[in-house]
């Protein structure tokens, strides 16, 4: 799947990931210090701050793995 | 002629009644108020995520120059990648709305979808059929026919999946586009063609490499975006026990929770199904139809870079495939214990929610999500909504482009063309593809529920086919003739079951069906559309699978020589090097096979 100047499909996954879990991270702890008027169920949870942070690491661990302009190590 | 004019106006006036501006009245009430609005943070997660397929699509398009960069993602796919993609191409919306809706109307008997209903032909395909699919390097299933049984047979399958494969396309847009509707309010045609036009687009440019790339990811956000219903449904419920005592107590004297125990009558369960259905009809016929010979499928891992990857990827969907009811399923199950308790809202089938103004069973999953996404949450849930229809239209509009090309085009059209002109054509088709598509999607709406549909074109196509495949690979005295008149007799007698069935007193009705017909086929009257489309397959397939018997005893055969790879007992599988146990797909075979008794046993 991977040529050598093709992009792996796991970096767009990661880049994708982690930016979609920050976003939903911030807006989590966003409606956590300012509660909607309309809380959704089992909103008291905070299902919005943890499953964003758990995407953002998803998404920042494969960003990482496969970064492709990485400095190559000396020999 | 007359006859088919009143079954469109008939769709049509559906169709009108769900739409906004057009509705009958209580349909209007319905989606006037629709169940959420979306925050910007929603918009932006949605608005991104169609940033990316875009730019996967526009981005791949300098890798896919020849016939087998474009149709074939160049077969250099790893396992994970094919296995997901396997997955992924099958995981479209229509089927996480269809199943979940499945799962409130007939309860847990909906996961043999993902266990009976799959696991044993995934693994079929990966260890006994994949070796003579990947070792003939043929480009599709119906290629395989050609190089099998003749020019005939190809051409008749390559047809019928055409045909199938739009109008499977237009089921998808269907459900998508219901789902938007529902939600947001959004313009049904806004939801159709936004969405489409992005699949073709991204197929277009990038072909199969493409529409994989996609998958993948789109495999991610399904999950993601869905995964939270249950975790936090099954925390509402009390607890996974709470909720089976719930959903048993709110449905005294039926049986929803159990995998089995309800299959001995067909009086026990809400399906009117016997396990004999369930067992032939599902884990056999419809099953195996679609799993080892529908190219949609199969597509996927036969571009995979070696044949033992091929093999792993597709025990590796297996794997994946098991996983699925968590998703599906269970929001389903959900759905009758939360929402009637807590929101006191109760489902009703289709027609029914459409002269009263209620939910229907499709709404299932989206009123789950209603209730426990917020904002952010909510974009990533519907994303995963969008992903799941682009995945599973990509996937059949890359299959139908690649059939289209090879096995209709290329042999009847214009035989002798240069590599680009294939690759050319293939562009177009799938562009074309998706506009014949949108045409179809308002079919869907005939069914009480719209998986049903799928498995009345799995019934008419794709059964037929595996009889016809499964006999030319093992059997080498099956013969030309037997393959093209097996396969043909098949669909006809699909075709003439399915009237059948929907022939009332008063003439054909493709909506309700006549029990006195019914009980012919399920031996019972009390089944429902399920029960009898496993039950139409079951038969569907011996009656294939008797005339190539048959005709191949009363027709001469293919001489060995040209059977060489195509044949169990002519094919000699590649040196692919030593495999460790750890590598070994028929070991991890056996694994997933434990698997799935256990999960059977302990939801018995």
């Amino acid at each position: 799947m991977k040529e050598s100047h093709q992009l792996p499909i796991w970096l767009f996954i990661g880049g994708l990931l982690a930016v979609y879990g920050v976003i939903i991270l911030v807006t989590g702890i966003f409606n956590w210090v300012n509660p909607p008027a309309n809380p959704m169920a089992m909103g008291e949870l905070h299902p919005d701050v943890w499953w964003g942070a758990l995407i953002a690491v998803i998404g920042l661990i494969y960003t990482v793995r496969f970064w492709p302009w990485k400095k190559s190590r000396p020999e | 002629m007359k006859k088919r004019f009143g079954l469109l106006s008939l769709v049509l006036s559906w169709i009108y009644a769900a739409m906004p501006l057009t509705a009958s009245e209580p349909a209007a009430a319905k989606t006037a108020s629709h169940l959420l609005t979306m925050s910007p943070v929603d918009l932006v997660i949605i608005v991104l995520y169609f940033l990316v397929v875009l730019g996967i699509g526009f981005y791949l398009k300098k890798y896919t120059h020849t016939g087998e960069e474009f149709f074939m993602a160049g077969r250099k796919m790893t396992a994970w990648i094919a296995g997901l993609s396997f997955i992924s191409a099958n995981l479209s919306s229509l089927e996480t709305m269809g199943w979940s809706a499945m799962s409130y109307q007939y309860g847990m008997l909906g996961a043999h979808a993902y266990l009976i209903g799959a696991i044993p032909a995934i693994l079929v395909l990966a260890v006994v059929m994949m070796p003579f699919y990947y070792i003939c390097k043929t480009h599709s299933v119906p290629g395989y026919l050609k190089l099998r049984f003749g020019e005939a047979s190809r051409s008749l399958a390559g047809i019928s999946f055409s045909i199938m494969t739009v109008l499977v396309c237009g089921v998808n847009m269907f459900a998508m586009a219901k789902i938007m509707q529902l939600i947001l309010g959004w313009n049904i045609h806004f939801s159709i063609w936004v969405s489409s036009i992005t699949v073709a687009v991204y197929v277009a440019l990038g072909g199969l490499l493409s529409a994989v790339f996609n998958e993948v990811l789109q495999f991610f956000l399904i999950w993601l975006g869905t995964l939270l219903i249950p975790i936090l449904g099954i925390i509402e419920a009390g607890g996974w026990s709470k909720m089976i005592a719930t959903i048993n107590a709110a449905h005294p004297g039926q049986n929803f929770t159990s995998l089995w125990a309800n299959l001995g009558s067909p009086a026990d369960n809400p399906m009117g199904l016997h396990w004999t259905g369930q067992v032939f009809g599902l884990g056999l016929a419809i099953s195996f139809g679609y799993w080892c010979t529908d190219f949609l499928q199969v597509q996927r891992v036969m571009a995979a870079k070696s044949l033992r990857s091929a093999q792993n990827g597709t025990v590796i969907g297996a794997v994946l495939k098991m996983m699925v009811p968590l998703i599906v399923t269970v929001p389903g199950l959900l759905g009758l214990a939360v929402l009637t308790q807590k929101s006191g809202i109760t489902l009703v089938p289709e027609h029914v929610a459409q002269a009263t103004g209620g939910h229907s069973y499709n709404e299932v999953l989206p009123l789950m999500m209603s209730r426990y996404l917020g904002p952010g949450l909510l974009g990533l849930g519907i994303t995963a909504m969008i992903a799941g229809f682009m995945s599973g239209m990509a996937g059949n509009v890359s299959a139908f482009a690649t059939v289209w090309t090879y096995d209709v085009y290329r042999p009847l059209i214009r035989k002798k063309a240069s590599d680009a002109h294939y690759v050319s054509m293939g562009r177009w088709s799938s562009i074309i593809g998706v506009f014949i598509a949108i045409g179809t999607a308002y079919a869907a709406m005939l069914f009480s529920n719209i998986l049903i549909y799928l498995q009345v074109l799995v019934g008419f196509f794709i059964v037929p086919l595996f009889g016809v495949v499964i006999l030319g690979m093992l059997w080498k005295r099956t013969s030309p003739a037997a393959g093209f008149w097996a396969f043909l007799t098949g669909i006809v007698s699909s075709v003439s079951m399915w009237i059948y069935i929907h022939f009332m007193p008063g003439g054909f009705d493709p909506v309700q069906l006549n029990p006195d017909h019914v009980k012919h086929i399920a031996f019972t009257p009390l089944a429902q559309d399920m029960a009898v489309n496993m039950y139409s397959a079951f038969w569907s397939l011996m009656i294939t699978m008797t005339v190539a018997v048959v005709v191949s005893l009363l027709t001469p055969p293919k001489p060995a020589a040209e059977l060489k790879d195509l044949v169990f007992g002519l094919t000699r599988l590649p040196d692919e090097g030593p495999c460790p146990w750890y590598r070994n797909p028929s070991f991890w075979a056996l694994v997933v096979l434990a698997a799935l008794v256990a999960v059977n046993v302990i939801f018995w």
